[in-house]
């Protein structure tokens, strides 16, 4: 083992120690709160997790992630309605349609690239957002409250925030050991191949397109995980998880922590988080505040603000 | 029967024929060079073969099966490698990962997704002997990005070899090389004899006239000229059309 | 019911006209600069703010309109040179994140300026009226007006564009961008105007259906992303396919949402067609946007790649 993967399986190792030993914190500080900040947070590091696989590995900018959690939510939402309400079920639901969704609309975007690829994930998304707007039967642009969260072996175990903390928790870990794994074998040297140079890849017998693709799917289908974890800690689901500014966050965060660095996706998401959190403290006009940070960041560190924080790293 | 049969080959951009009726054949185990002035075809002639640019017409036979219309990675694995001009590498990679990619591709499925491929042995080993052979084994575990120009056209050489081609199609594997490094790859080349196929396009004379078994000559998209060395040499056509203007006269 | 095709078909074309205006600053600009530009939606919905306050402050509409033009000029102006320029060099990634700040900025800023409820500006008493289209039905003129504006700036921009020489600067950049530097033109200036350009234009649209709409801090949005389709549809950096693809945005998004239930009516229990048809319209246009990229990826007059 290198010395950079030592690294960093301390530095996750450590992040995920400090998340495990969070609500005892919490507790000790009588914060109920704080617990449901970081459910969120761990969700969102799902998603921004998924994300980086694709736009740090496999150098795809989908604008459009978003979508994956909406289909999460909704799985949890729809499901529930019709009285399936275990966990597993709501979870398998979400990946199956999220897969379909991803093979389709990711086999139309990945015909293309650049600009293109950003405005057409884009648009995908919008179009789910507008199929669940105009779906009545689940409350519309306003979405609809859940009944109860999903329950494990037919209990109702995570109607407690800490259990529900914990199941996020473990689901962050296992998917990215996952995402580590994959970008470490032989799919993810061909993925990390095509981004550094498709030409290439293909003169030594590769299509690009069936690896990038395969990523996508697998992308779309972890960041589901994601959404099926918002709508259980909301106990609420409405399009707006599929809100194109959502989309926006989710490139944030992996951009904040760094891309093509699984770990940073997580540290992303909570630094856009907490960041978005103590900005709304200062004044309800906070975007105004997080936008010129996106905005000053962009443009004062040479390449981009993964260079801005590298530089700042070391 | 031939390995590589090209019949009546086309490609124009806009009102230019840069590939304009083209024939040639390429048999089995010679060395054949393609010779010819600045921007006479031959890369586009290498690109039109391997399927990095389409054709507009006419008809690419490689070891009995037609290859137009089949995409550059279909190509690669029925057995026809190519080296860029331009080095084309995986500048992030290792030296090594560069090869292991091409030994990759040709053994087993790539969609494996939890074991690490660094730890594959059997790809590596294989790697290492291609690197070897071009001579930059000692540079396995450096950045590909960080190679000197004349080691990237030797590792470029040695991904191409990675996939174990039947036909190896090589665009001036000599471009930018010093002494040194050029020597070595000319007895690359000439190692390889007997052993691959090869279709080398080389702007250094004394290495094509020393290496080829046949020699065709392109000028503006066509084949002037095939034969062998001293036949091309004392061929009035390409006198005229490429050895230069007083050999033109001399022959009027 | 070919009555009410006909006034849905004006609504479509009126509604395309729209997308147009917007659409044909951004595809100079993702052609041109190869940039992606999200904040050109809030430029269109900063130009429908000035319209309503420059309108209050003049007590015409007209007056109001003229101001915005220069005002939004202005507007694209100072993005251009304070944000957009340093960033053409810069991947597409930072070109996204820096773009996307710009919209939280603005969107936000223009709700502490003018407040988050929606606005409105009053038809000018001049254009306000109506005119019979077949039998009892009319069309209100200032709907009209904005399709024959429309359609006039499109023929403007065909005859700039077709006929000047920056015109032939445009297009051979946006088909090959090394050429522009090539014919020795000062790349900086081209891109300035053509960003300022673009924003007068976005705000133009703005402006012109204040009227007619609510005035909202959302409204850049949605044509924003309707505009990428329309971009994407007629293939990038082609004012000729930002016009084919905005009349067909248009008009499938309004046809399908309000014919799509009837058709549907054909095969289906009434219930269940009015039901999917509320699903599915406002999903046409995406659909439509998939099904010619699966055929011409590079769009409808797209540079094959
Ligand atoms: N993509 C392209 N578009 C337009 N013209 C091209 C393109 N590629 C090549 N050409 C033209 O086609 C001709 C042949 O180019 P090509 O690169 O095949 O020549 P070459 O024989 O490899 O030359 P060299 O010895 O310099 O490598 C040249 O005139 C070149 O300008
Ligand atoms: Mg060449």
């Amino acid at each position: 083992m290198t010395r950079l993967t030592l690294t960093r399986a301390w530095a996750a190792t450590i992040l995920f120690a400090a998340f495990a030993i969070l609500p005892m914190i919490a507790q000790a500080l009588g914060d109920s709160y704080l617990i449901v900040i970081a459910t969120r947070i761990l969700a969102y590091a799902i998603a921004a997790l998924a994300l980086d696989l694709i736009l740090g590995y496999g150098g795809m900018v989908s604008f459009g992630h978003a979508a994956y959690l909406g289909i999460g939510a909704y799985a949890v939402a729809i499901l529930g309605r019709a009285g399936i309400t275990d966990l597993g079920a709501h979870m398998l639901a979400a990946i199956a349609v999220a897969a379909v969704f991803a093979l389709i609309t990711g086999a139309i975007s990945l015909r293309t690239r650049g600009i293109y690829f950003i405005m057409i994930t884009l648009a995908f998304a919008q179009m789910g957002y507008f199929f669940f707007v105009s779906l009545s039967a689940y409350g519309g642009d306003d979405g609809v409250t859940l009944n109860a969260r999903s329950t494990v072996f037919g209990q109702p175990l995570l109607e407690n925030n800490t259990a529900l903390y914990y199941t996020a928790l473990a689901l962050l870990i296992g998917l990215y050991l996952l995402a580590v794994a994959i970008t470490r074998s032989r799919f993810g040297r061909v993925l990390t191949g095509a981004r550094e140079n498709p030409l290439r890849m293909q003169a030594i017998g590769f299509s690009p397109f069936r690896y990038q693709l395969t990523a996508y799917v697998i992308s779309g289908c972890m960041a589901s995980i994601a959404g099926v974890m918002l709508a259980n800690q909301a106990s609420y689901v409405s399009p707006s998880y599929m809100d194109w500014h959502r989309s926006g966050e989710l490139v944030v965060m992996v951009v904040f922590g760094g891309i093509g660095n699984l770990l940073g996706a997580v540290a992303g998401a909570t630094i856009a988080l907490l960041l978005e959190e103590w900005l709304a403290l200062l004044t309800k006009h906070w975007p105004i505040l997080f936008g010129l940070i996106l905005v000053l960041v962009v443009l004062y560190s040479r390449d981009g603000l993964s260079g801005f924080f590298r530089r700042n790293r070391s | 029967m031939s390995l590589l049969d090209v019949r009546g080959l086309r490609k124009a951009y806009g009102a230019l024929n840069v590939t304009d009726d083209l024939n040639l054949s390429v048999e089995k185990g010679e060395l054949h060079a393609i010779i010819g002035p600045n921007g006479a075809g031959k890369s586009t002639l290498i690109a039109q073969l391997s399927g990095q640019a389409g054709s507009d017409a006419g008809s690419v036979r490689f070891d009995g099966a037609e290859m137009m219309g089949q995409p550059m990675h279909a190509r690669v694995r029925a057995g026809m490698s190519r080296s860029f001009q331009i080095t084309s590498i995986l500048p992030g990679f290792t030296v090594l990962e560069n090869v292991a990619a091409a030994v990759q591709a040709r053994r087993g499925s790539s969609f494996r997704f939890f074991a690490p491929v660094a730890g594959e042995r059997a790809l590596n080993d294989t790697a290492m002997e291609a690197l070897a052979r071009v001579g930059i084994a000692e540079r396995a575990a450096m950045r590909a990005g960080s190679l000197s120009h004349g080691e990237k056209r030797q590792l470029e050489l040695a991904i191409a070899l990675a996939t174990a081609p039947k036909l190896l199609l090589l665009d001036e594997p000599l471009a930018g090389t010093s002494g040194q490094e050029a020597e070595r790859l000319v007895e690359v080349m000439r190692s390889l004899k007997g052993e691959v196929t090869l279709v080398l396009i080389e702007h250094d004379m004394d290495a094509v006239f020393s290496l080829a078994d046949r020699i065709s000559v392109l000028v503006y998209g066509r084949i002037i000229a095939t034969g062998r060395p001293d036949e091309v040499r004392t061929d009035p056509k390409v006198r005229a059309a490429y050895l230069g203007e007083e050999t033109a006269e001399e022959g009027a | 019911m070919t009555n009410l095709f006909l006034l849905q078909l004006l609504n479509g074309m009126q509604f395309g006209i729209l997308l147009f205006l917007i659409a044909a600053g951004l595809t100079l600009v993702f052609g041109i600069m190869d940039f992606v530009n999200l904040a050109h939606g809030v430029v269109y919905m900063v130009g429908a703010y000035l319209v309503v306050t420059f309108t209050s402050l003049t007590g015409s509409y007209g007056l109001g309109l003229l101001l915005t033009l220069p005002a939004t000029l202005l507007v694209g102006l100072v993005l251009e040179l304070s944000v957009f320029r340093r960033l053409y060099e810069r991947p597409h990634l930072d070109q996204v994140l820096a773009t996307f700040g710009l919209v939280m900025i603005i969107t936000e800023g223009v709700q502490v300026i003018w407040g988050a409820a929606p606005l409105s500006v009053p038809m000018p008493e001049l254009l306000s009226g109506s005119v019979p289209l077949i039998g009892a039905m009319r069309y209100p003129v200032f709907r009209l007006v904005i399709i024959a504006a429309g359609l006039l700036t499109a023929l403007g921009l065909y005859l700039v564009i077709g006929h000047t020489r920056i015109g032939m600067r445009l297009r051979a950049g946006a088909s090959n961008r090394a050429m522009v530097a090539a014919l020795g033109v000062d790349i900086g200036k081209l891109f300035t105007v053509i960003f300022a350009f673009g924003a007068m234009l976005a705000g133009f649209a703005g402006a012109m259906v204040a009227p007619v709409l609510t005035v909202d801090p959302g409204m850049g949005e949605q044509v924003l992303i309707l505009a990428f389709v329309v971009i994407v549809i007629g293939g990038i950096g082609s004012v000729r396919g930002a016009f084919a693809g905005a009349l067909l945005v248009g008009l499938v998004d309004t046809l399908g949402r309000s014919f799509g239930p009837i058709l549907l009516r054909a095969v289906m229990e009434p219930a269940a067609a009015g039901q999917a048809g509320r699903v599915l319209a406002p999903m046409l246009v995406y659909i439509l946007m998939a099904v010619i990229l699966a055929v011409r990826p590079s769009g409808l007059f797209g540079a094959k790649t």
